[in-house]
């Protein structure tokens, strides 16, 4: 199916769930956090929560940065 | 000073010197300098994961957030709408409900769009947040930003990367006077001797970034800075002595020879 992770156009498989889609992309689910069609996800909802055709998904962590 | 603590919202600071993580040249050199900086708060931003090449390295792999108190803020936000959104993405993500929260009113200046923080502190606020405010150096922003529950606020010394240190002393003391809220010195600063001042005049801790991060030898402005919060704040403890015009002599007068 085609979906958008950070902006991007992403064709994955089909059905998957959040904790799917985070190992599709070989992201370690800690320390990130995940939008769902502008909805924060929790953590303890990845694994239940399903991905759908053309769904948004924005995955963020922490970078360098602060004070410039 | 082991009786001078500084508690923000129930939560303990070894070091009134915080940093920043942006600039460095590498996680090596950030790392390196933090360490020397003896801080004990580090700030990052919140950015989206590279999806492509997952096999960059983390800034979280090389400062070690069970040593640190990794601090996120909004950097880069220039709307409440946006603030909100990246701050409730690193409170989801982080270890704990504290954020430092900026929404930018314009590039040059990157001075603070002190009407969207407002907005943006209050809906954060009441989502649980624990809301560490930038703000320019104005009294009335902090009382309000305090009355809404901030912890405490952060005003900055100067436009961030500026360098030029305190630009209104006056402002940050009447701010002092003005909440009850520790304040924390955040963006301008250039040089140990800026940090020294600031602490002087009683701010609670500084936040700084550049002043390091672009220093010819990182490593060494960061250990400079952490001596010059320790000797600002113990000078602010010591209670300086008030300036006069005219010398007073400080050897007695008394059994000089030829009297």
């Amino acid at each position: 199916m085609l979906i958008t992770v950070n902006g991007e156009k992403k064709e994955t498989p089909e059905g998957l769930t959040i904790s799917g889609l985070l190992q599709f992309l070989k992201v370690q689910s800690e320390r990130v956090a995940v939008e769902l069609n502008l909805d924060i996800v929790k953590k303890d909802r990845y694994s239940t929560t399903p991905v759908k055709e053309g769904d948004s998904v924005e995955i963020v962590s922490f970078m360098a940065g602060g004070r410039d | 000073m082991p009786d001078d603590k500084l508690i923000i919202a129930g939560i303990e600071f070894k070091s009134r010197l915080w940093v920043g993580t942006g600039k460095y040249r590498d996680f090596e050199e950030t790392r390196r300098a933090v360490e020397a900086s003896g801080a004990d708060v580090v700030t990052v931003s919140v950015r989206r994961v590279n999806i492509i090449d997952r096999g960059k390295e983390n800034l979280l792999d090389h400062i070690d957030p069970k040593k640190y108190k990794i601090l996120p803020n909004t950097a880069g936000c220039y709307t409440a709408k946006d603030a909100v959104r990246t701050a409730m993405l690193a409170a989801e993500a982080g270890i704990s409900k504290m954020v430092k929260l900026e929404v930018i009113g314009d590039e040059k200046t990157l001075f603070p769009d002190n009407e969207a923080t407002l907005e943006a502190a209050a809906i954060l606020i009441k989502e649980g947040l624990i809301v560490l405010p930038y703000m320019s150096d104005d009294p009335i922003m902090a009382k309000k930003l305090v009355a809404l529950g901030c912890p405490a606020v952060m005003p900055l010394a100067a436009p961030i990367g500026s360098g030029l240190g305190i630009r209104n002393p006056y402002n940050i003391r009447i701010i002092m006077e003005t909440v009850k809220t520790p304040v924390i010195v955040d963006a301008g600063v250039g040089t140990a001797s800026d940090v020294a001042f600031a602490m002087e005049l009683g701010c609670d801790a500084v936040l700084l970034n550049t002043a390091i991060a672009g220093a010819k030898d990182p490593i060494k402005m960061a250990e400079a800075m952490k001596y010059g919060v320790l000797a600002g704040r113990l000078a602010y403890k010591a209670g300086r002595i008030p300036r006069k015009l005219y010398a007073t002599a400080s050897s007695p007068i008394e059994g000089m020879i030829g009297t």
